[in-house]
């Protein structure tokens, strides 16, 4: 009797515990901010996903979640219904995801572009996308004819502003009379906005258009102008065939399939993630031929030469507006600096709004 | 050639009951026509239907969630039957939700560090006065300059949000945060009490309720309640009893840009904790659907909030299990609102045939 009924209990453990195996199959969540069909920022997360979805491992996602009250509800029911992982790919779901993942602990969570690790669960990541500026300022500062480069710029943040420096210091290494001219649109993705800068820009000269914000809109206005352009976050290329340059990629595949897979295998950890050219965070899109086979072979070197480590965005001597010196000959922006920029550096134009 | 003629005649025996009624076929339909959506993006509907409407609400944290998401909604439509009951088209409650932020957010700010059991209903009044000085815009333009309150109340929903923009990102952005778009984290004791640990529903439901409460009272059992539905139902009318139409034109619309600014004040102090450029995700524009869902009735709007709010629950949770595209929320949404002008136009019309008759042009 005894031991029937030791069997019994056995047994149901048994099936008790293979059915808790089902249910955990390991889930990847998603959380985007805009719609997956944005062209640009999204967009490129989607892909990411794809890639982990290619291997095999079940993922679902959120697009177009508010950055407000919403977006903790959202992560709190991703994590609720079983999601192991969950990437949360915009800087406003720093405080909810922190919050998040505080009451599951067992639930890890990887948050984009933000600064907060307040729990041992929670990692954060970003990219190098000021290594992509370096190249686009060398073409820019090659291809210019007015010696005007304009600048779309979305928020003062220090990403912005490390993107806006590195652009200037590498066209001013190809063509020191370079000056460049900032319109901020304080928005992310607003094609209406942009497009008004883009216009405004090119009638103050400038003859390059770039942009750190997410919509098409101003390379299809640089397209119409006949002047030069360089998409952002995918290659934007059909939007604008013949005045795109290249397109800085945002390519997240590597390092969702990467996180994916040690979050599934047990050999997560927590970790602040900023990778470049060399890890193909960020990649560079064909390079249009109009610039000419000598430029695309110095801008190819160059791009190898920063994965390298042999070159980099930041080298000495670099001067801010004033003429102080921030950077010394010889040496290199260290990530803390990148991380905190605040300050122009000399040749750019105007001031950093406060 | 022949046409069939077409005629379209006032109905004068429209009982209560059936006007109450439809708000409930308008969702069937919804439902059903929501179902057939389903069916052509090739999901179960019965399934996706399921992930919608129930699956949301299926624990105690859901219902918590559906009724942080109702509380703005409400708060803001019944400001607007006030408004909407007295023929004032206040478009702008958007606006003046934000405004309620702004004002309310910055009291917070100025109470940095500050304890005290009066700093939270000090924030919650500034918010509800910011809403109701920016409400009284529209209200005093519309009487005195006989300007259109519609558009007016519109516009100023983007001076709103320009300005809450320029304040986040320069003078209140956080100083520690390097420059991101967005404010402190309030202290405290600027925040709305929580009711139940781990759930996010917070003392602002108690407000909504208060004004649900005293809102009912007004419009049925004073004076100006039936000014207010004297007014709506005949302007002339209204003008040969007497009543001081300027006077009451101010007055819905202070109520209404109040109720605004206490929805902006508790979302602020209650579930997002700071200022930053989203702290609404257009709560002004769909309570105007839940206004008139609820059939401009205290009682009503009650439900109409909380069904609203459901869309905005099951689109979440429909594309985190289905994979639904989220803006079937928005569809949703539009249709209730479609169902239930389409039921009322039927309910106030009869279309009668007349036959074929002789096309003489």
């Amino acid at each position: 009797m005894y031991k029937l009924f030791l069997r019994s209990l056995i047994s149901v453990l048994f099936l008790l515990g293979l059915s808790l195996y089902a249910n955990a199959e390991f889930k990847v969540g998603f959380v985007y901010v805009g719609p997956t069909g944005d062209h640009g920022w999204t967009y490129q997360h989607h892909e990411g996903r794809n890639a982990v979805e290619a291997l095999g491992i079940k993922t679902t996602y959120v697009e177009s979640v508010p950055e407000g009250a919403d977006a903790e509800r959202v992560i709190r029911q991703l994590a609720q219904s079983g999601h192991d992982l969950i990437f949360t790919t915009s800087f406003g779901y720093m405080d909810p995801t922190n919050k998040v993942a505080k009451d599951f602990p067992n639930v890890k969570f990887e948050h984009a572009t933000g600064y907060k690790r307040e729990h041992s669960n929670v990692s954060t990541y970003s990219a190098r996308f000021y290594e992509g500026r370096t190249l686009l300022g060398h073409m820019a500062g090659k291809m210019t004819k007015t010696n005007t480069i304009g600048y779309i710029a979305s928020f003062p943040i220090p990403e912005v502003i490390r993107g806006i420096n590195a652009m200037t210091l590498a066209a001013q290494k190809v063509n020191p009379d370079i000056k460049t001219k900032i319109v901020w649109v304080f928005t992310w993705y607003d094609p209406g906005k942009e497009s008004e800068a883009a216009q405004a820009l090119i009638d103050q000269g400038a003859d390059i258009i770039m942009q750190h914000t997410d919509s098409t809109a101003p390379v299809q206005v640089a397209e119409k102008a006949g002047v030069w352009s360089f998409g952002q976050a995918s290659d934007m290329q059909r939007f604008a065939p013949k005045s795109i340059l290249t397109s800085i990629i945002d390519d997240w595949a590597p390092y969702y399939v990467e996180r994916s897979i040690a979050a599934r295998d047990g050999t997560w950890k927590q970790q602040d993630t900023w990778h470049g050219l060399k890890e193909g965070m960020v990649a560079m899109a064909p390079y249009n031929s109009a610039m000419g086979s000598d430029l695309i072979k110095e801008v190819e070197q160059l791009q190898k030469d920063l994965a390298s480590g042999k070159a980099h965005s930041f080298t000495g001597p670099i001067y801010d507006q004033k003429g102080n010196i921030l950077v010394a000959e010889g040496a290199v922006a260290d990530d803390g600096m990148l991380a905190g920029m605040n300050v122009y550096v000399k040749g750019v134009e105007g001031d950093i709004p406060q | 050639m022949e046409v069939q003629l077409i005629k379209i005649e006032k109905r004068n025996d429209v009982s209560r009951s059936i006007y109450f009624l439809t708000p409930v076929l308008a969702i069937f339909l919804t439902l059903f026509g929501g179902g057939i959506i389903f069916y052509i993006l090739g999901f179960n509907p019965i399934e996706a239907l399921k992930f919608f409407f129930i699956t949301p609400i299926s624990d105690l944290y859901g219902l918590s969630e559906l009724l942080v998401k109702a509380t703005p909604l409400c708060l803001i439509a019944i400001g607007l039957s006030f408004c909407f009951k007295s023929n004032n088209w206040n478009i702008g409650a958007e606006g003046q939700l934000i405004f309620g932020g702004i004002v309310g957010g910055g009291v917070a700010l100025l109470f940095y560090n500050h304890d005290g059991f009066y700093v939270l209903p000090i924030i919650i009044l500034s918010g509800a006065i910011g809403g109701m000085l920016f409400a009284m815009i529209p209200a005093i333009l519309k009487t005195y300059f006989n300007t259109n309150e519609i558009l007016v109340s519109l516009m100023l929903v983007y001076v709103a949000k320009l300005l809450l923009d320029y304040l986040v990102v320069g003078p209140w952005s956080n100083p520690e945060g390097f420059n991101f778009p967005e404010t402190r984290q309030f202290s405290e004791s600027a925040r709305m009490p929580i009711l139940f640990d781990g759930l996010r529903i917070h003392a602002g439901i108690f407000i909504t309720l208060i004004t649900v409460f005293l809102s009912w009272l007004i419009l049925y059992k004073t004076y100006l309640g039936f000014q207010i539905k004297v007014s709506g139902l005949s302007l002339k009318t209204a003008k040969y009893a007497g009543y001081k139409g300027k006077t009451m034109i101010i007055i819905v619309f202070m109520v209404s840009g109040a109720c605004a600014g206490l929805a902006g004040v508790g979302e602020i102090t209650g579930p997002i904790g700071q200022l930053h450029r989203n702290i609404s995700p257009d709560y002004g524009f769909t309570a105007i659907i839940v206004a008139f869902l609820g059939r401009l009735n205290p009682v009503g709007i009650i439900f109409a909030s909380l069904i609203v709010a459901l869309t905005y629950l099951g689109a979440e949770t429909a594309q985190i299990f289905l994979q639904v595209p989220k803006y079937t929320g928005q569809v949703f949404q539009g249709m209730i609102l479609f169902f239930l002008l389409g039921s009322d136009y039927l309910l106030f019309f009869k279309i009668k045939f007349l036959g074929l008759k002789k096309n003489e042009l």
